[in-house]
């Protein structure tokens, strides 16, 4: 309509639209400042906001109030106390020039894991730890292995033991079956070794590693610098060196002393001396040379050990030093039994056997380490009336030495190359090691 | 009959060596010392205070020494960062100290994890992402508040194990609280004009300083936590540094040096050791002096 007025009578259109512009440029300017004013309330109110959020952010960050969840939300169900598991992955290969399997050690009569394994690809000793605390009194560790030894393959219990927590005065009992603390290599999981197997005294003695059925007690004195700790253990005596269960089921005693101390930040020494002391039953031994011997009488082994372990200020991640040494006395003496065809022999036998292994580990920047090994055995034997060509071997001093080289990408990882040498009665021979070692699940903590 | 002479002469050694001298009310047993110094502040000399690890020992890779066992043994109250931080070695230490005060769920046992508010809580827990920890962030004690909050639980606790003392600790918070305080407005002030700042960091163990100065956390030398930094990382990290502005290197005392040098030699940027508890560089003589120093070594380097 305006527009046919304009087109109609321009000069009316005109003055008519004079003072439509100007109150056009009323409106306009009134407009203007009614939403600058609103602006500059909002503006104002976000300011506000802002700063509100800002300090209820800093309150929050800074409040000293109980906080709020401290773990991730759990879903609720009845896997809330599951316990810690672990997996041990463990796996190798091996190249060497003698036999797999049983072995003689000029001068031992031998447990049956002290082969050297398979030739080539093989599973090393894959665990399943299970632990927890039971209650507020007891703590529970269960462990089997998966071993393929002499090539066939088998589970083994290797510890399932309960632990007490609170006894009073500094004592503990542990009751079920694990290994021994005599001396300082038994009580140790093959994962957390420097090397890929056992010291040779350890092999020959101890069938690599004493575990049995029974009860520790332990004591720790209420001393501040030195620790000092005293046990006694008593086994079934089922494992080598006796077996049998003789006195009743009762069949081998241990005893055994710690002491450890710290010299400034960087360096800890342990010490200790043990004695175990065993009946043997008609224990069954291989590896003589000859038809299977069967042993009864007494076996005791007394064993100090000495480790220091050294790192700068104590900073074990970058770098560190483990040194390792023990020695080993056993005594032997009783009845040897032997079937040779159709006929039974009955002898007697007398044996006391040395042996040591000193070793060194070093990591000499973080995830490598580099580490030695020696170890000899001596013997000194009287045996008579049964066929025991490797008892009677007893002037050799076999040994090995061993060298290896590991890397490990992260705590839970590690792979190792080991070559070791074997002389005087055990062949003269090179073995190669290739091995991995890798854990998976809960983080396991470590004893020293 | 040997090895019995061989115990009891051990035996006699050990009552020897156990006399110790002035009695005090309680025996602290701290896994880090940056709770040790807290446990002093507020204990005073009622307290006897024994820390496990020392300013340039990485946390998480401690030996079991078995001087910790018998420390342990004889503790009344255990004080430790928790979160996981000491899974490698404490939980061995309490069960062969066998000591009923200090076990977990105990009054004698203070994790801080539980007490304060954890940061970097995981919502996805694969070792592929390196060692972390599913509580959350266990590296506390780097945000005072967070001190601030374990004096009064230690405070707290001290008075329940030790009633005869209790005034004698809330005293001691009362004051210690007042002076925390105080030199907390002082340490945010001077740190003020340093909110936003971008940050790199060897270990992600800085996490409750950033969040506490509104820092900003680009980057980590190691490649992921507990892996040693690589070449490799290191370049990728060199070469991200052209998206970001960050000002300064962070590491702690026991870090190595070498990482955070060749990064800041390539990225003209200045690296620093920051005090990340009591001892750890020559100014941090306890807490107070401690966050003093952290904070002008944070200001001197971004000048």
């Amino acid at each position: 309509m305006a527009l046919c007025g304009l087109l109609a009578s321009p000069q009316v259109a005109r003055a008519a639209a004079d003072g439509a512009v100007a109150e056009l440029r009323n409106e306009i300017q009134q407009m203007k400042r009614d939403y600058e004013a609103r602006i500059r309330a909002l503006e104002d109110r976000v300011q506000e906001a802002e700063g509100t959020a800002r300090r209820a952010a800093s309150q929050a960050a800074r409040s000293e109030a109980p906080p709020p969840p401290l773990a991730p939300a759990r879903s609720r169900s009845a896997n809330a106390f599951n316990p810690a598991v672990s997996m041990i992955l463990q796996g190798r290969y091996a190249a060497f020039g003698g036999q797999e399997g049983q072995r003689q050690v000029p001068g031992y009569l031998l447990g049956e894991e002290t082969g050297r394994g398979p030739k080539g690809f093989s599973l090393g000793e894959s665990e399943l730890d299970i632990s927890a605390n039971i209650d507020d009194r007891f703590y529970g560790f269960f462990d089997v292995a998966f071993n393929q030894e002499n090539g066939d393959p088998s589970f083994d219990v290797e510890e399932a033991y309960l632990q007490t927590l609170a006894l009073p005065a500094g004592f503990t009992l542990k009751a079920g079956q694990f290994f021994s603390a005599i001396g300082y290599q038994n009580s140790r999981h093959s994962h957390t070794w420097d090397f890929i197997d056992q010291p040779l005294a350890y092999e020959a003695m101890l069938n690599t590693q004493l575990s049995d059925a029974g009860v520790q007690l332990r004591w720790v004195a209420p001393t501040d610098a030195v620790y000092l700790e005293l046990g006694s253990e008593a086994f079934a005596g089922v494992s080598y060196p006796t077996s049998g269960r003789a006195n009743g089921g009762v069949g081998s005693a241990a005893f055994f002393a710690k002491m450890s101390g710290d010299i400034g930040d960087s360096s800890t020494w342990k010490a200790g001396v043990s004695y175990l002391m065993t009946d043997p039953r008609d224990r069954e031994s291989t590896g003589s040379g000859a038809a299977p011997l069967r042993f009864t009488g007494d076996s005791d082994i007394a064993i100090a050990d000495f480790v220091w372990k050294w790192s700068p200020h104590g900073n074990f991640r970058e770098r560190n030093f483990i040194f390792q040494a023990e020695y080993l006395h056993r005594h032997e003496k009783g009845r040897l039994r032997q079937q040779v065809g159709a006929a039974a022999l009955a002898g007697r036998y007398r044996g006391d056997q040395d042996g040591f292994y000193v070793q060194g580990a070093y990591q000499f920047m973080p995830r490598w380490r580099v580490g030695l090994r020696y170890g000899q055995l001596f013997s000194s034997n009287n045996v008579s009336g049964v066929d025991a060509p490797s008892l009677a071997r007893d002037g050799l001093s076999p040994w090995r030495a061993s060298a290896m080289l590991d890397f490990s990408n992260s705590e839970f990882s590690r792979l190792r190359l080991q070559y070791s040498h074997e002389g005087a009665g055990l062949g003269n021979d090179n073995l190669l090691f290739l091995q991995y070692i890798m854990s998976i699940g809960s983080h396991g903590a470590h004893q020293f | 009959m040997r090895s019995r002479t061989v115990l009891l002469l051990l035996l006699l050694l050990s009552v020897g060596g156990s006399a110790s001298p002035a009695r005090a009310a309680l025996r602290v047993f701290s896994c880090e010392p940056e709770w040790a110094a807290l446990a002093r502040e507020i204990g005073g000399d009622r307290v006897k205070v024994h820390s496990a690890t020392t300013p340039f020992q990485d946390v998480h890779y401690i030996q079991a020494r078995p001087s910790l066992i018998s420390k342990l043994r004889r503790a009344d109250l255990l004080v430790c960062s928790g979160g996981d931080l000491e899974i490698g070695w404490l939980p061995v230490l309490l069960r062969q100290a066998s000591n009923a005060k200090v076990q977990p769920g105990a009054a004698g046992y203070v994790d801080v994890s539980q007490h304060v508010r954890m940061l970097d809580v995981p919502s996805v827990v694969d070792r592929a992402q390196g060692d972390i920890h599913p509580y959350g962030n266990p590296h506390t004690q780097t945000d005072p508040h967070n001190v601030a909050r374990v004096a009064e639980v230690l405070a707290e606790r001290m008075a329940q194990l030790d009633p005869a003392g209790k005034e004698h600790y809330q005293a001691r918070l009362a004051e210690f609280s007042a002076r925390w305080t105080k030199a907390m407005a002082g340490w945010e002030a001077r740190a003020a004009p340093l909110r936003g700042m971008e940050i790199i960091t060897h270990h992600l163990a800085w996490v409750y300083m950033a969040h506490w100065l509104g820092l900003q956390v680009v980057g980590h030398l190691e490649p992921k936590p507990g892996i040693p930094p690589t070449a490799t990382h290191l370049s990728e990290l060199l070469r991200s540094l052209e998206h970001h502005h960050v000002r300064v290197i962070v590491r702690a005392a026991y870090q190595p040096e070498r990482p955070s040098r060749w990064l800041s030699q390539r990225a003209r940027i200045p690296a620093v050791v920051l005090p990340h508890c009591v001892g750890a560089t020559p100014e941090a003589k306890d807490l107070f002096s401690t966050f003093d120093d952290l904070v002008s070594r944070l200001l001197e380097a971004t000048q």
